[in-house]
């Protein structure tokens, strides 16, 4: 399954569906509205795409699990996530796919920051601040997941049942890549990058403004130092139980 | 500041608490009347404002929590002693909001999920309807 979150994407879904249908035919596209306040239900179902429409707002965490709950229990053995803003590249999905069956791990990450030889790009293209933040997370996060990780902000991700289980019942709310590959890796799951390429947004504007900018990194590492904290089997969580 | 000036800005403030705490009582208990506030919510803002209340009215009990807390000066003691209160009741209520956030995160996912599969449920229904029909329609041509 294809799942596509989306708030107030009304310019860019329709198309997103369409590409995602020219690069994987066979795949169900699962559109994840999170309560718009314009017409991207509409469009998305112009487009052919299934719809499961969030009554109210709950942010990207709340709309993406709501997406993989129904998935997990329509018994999908693979869901790879594309945002309905149109800057994955759909044609990126069957080697993500790929890379889900054939490696076995339970999470892919599409990552802007490889190349194919599998060489890591500077972020620097992405902005001065965004490039800040991602060399500050793949800082922190190296030795927390005990490998690097090029793009820990990537919403690009495939997840096999495995993990479809595990963000069924818990998945981080606001924010939530990098929290949730600190979640899998408590769990002892694998996760691997491949190569992606992204675009610019073709309608509407980043969730990050310039006061969340400030705001985001503190909530993620907060997030990130709580899952380490209290992952199960740590001794917080042991002390917690007693 | 003389004793006396000391003293008279004290009492001051003890009367701002008294006139603050009653009407965060009263305020409170009307909330409650009206269903504003639900009565399992009001007792943490009520106990804070009668605990207030109290500290206001009972300047010997000031002093010697004072004296315990290790602070000179009255009126530091007593807006630490507020604050302290005023923290717990927001400790109170950020624990339940958490909660409340849980569940409705929860419940509007199972609501949409719901509406999914009934949705789908009634496309299938339509579907095996229109298959019905036309089966019956192959099945008894009309005549001529």
């Amino acid at each position: 399954m294809v799942l596509i979150p989306a708030y107030n994407e009304e310019g860019a879904v329709a198309s997103v569906v369409e590409e995602v249908r020219a690069a994987v035919s066979d795949a169900a596209i699962l559109v994840v509205d999170d309560s718009s306040e314009d017409d991207t239900v509409q469009e998305a179902r112009r487009s052919g795409a299934s719809i499961l429409a969030l009554p109210h707002h709950l942010g990207l965490g709340g709309c993406v699990q709501a997406g993989y709950r129904l998935a997990f229990e329509l018994g999908f053995d693979y869901v790879i996530r594309v945002d309905g803003d149109g800057q994955h590249d759909p044609n990126d999905i069957p080697a993500i796919l790929t890379a889900l069956q054939q490696e076995g791990c339970e999470m892919v990450i599409g990552s802007r920051f490889l190349d194919g030889s599998g060489a890591r790009n500077s972020p620097m293209r992405s902005g001065r601040f965004r490039a800040l933040g991602i060399a500050l997370f793949r800082f922190i996060l190296r030795p927390i997941l005990g490998r690097s990780v090029s793009d820990p902000t990537s919403g690009f991700v495939g997840v096999n049942r495995k993990a479809l289980d595990l963000f069924s019942g818990t998945f981080p709310l606001e924010y939530p890549e990098i929290e949730a590959l600190v979640v899998l890796q408590r769990r002892r799951f694998r996760f691997m990058e491949v190569p992606c390429h992204i675009r610019t947004r073709r309608t509407g504007r980043s969730s990050i403004n310039a006061v969340k900018s400030l705001y985001f990194p503190v909530h993620v590492l907060l997030g990130v130092f709580v899952n380490v904290l209290l992952f199960p089997g740590s001794r917080i969580w042991r002390l917690g139980r007693k | 500041m003389a004793v006396g000036e000391k003293i008279a800005s004290m009492d001051r403030l003890l009367n701002v608490i008294t006139v603050a705490s009653l009407l965060l009582i009263g305020l409170v208990l009307t909330s409650v009347r009206r269903e504003h506030i639900r009565v399992e919510y009001s007792v943490s803002w009520l106990l804070a404002g009668l605990a207030l209340l109290v500290l206001s009215l009972w300047r010997n009990l000031d002093e010697k929590l004072a004296v315990a807390l290790g602070v000179p000066d009255l009126t530091i003691a007593l807006l630490t002693i507020s604050g302290v209160v005023f923290l717990g009741v927001l400790f109170a209520f950020s624990l339940r909001i958490s909660q409340l956030k849980d569940s409705s995160i929860k419940l509007a996912q199972r609501v949409a999920i719901l509406e999914f599969r009934l949705e789908t449920l009634n496309e299938q229904i339509s579907l095996n309807k229109l298959v019905e029909r036309m089966d019956e329609k192959i099945k008894t041509p009309t005549a001529g």
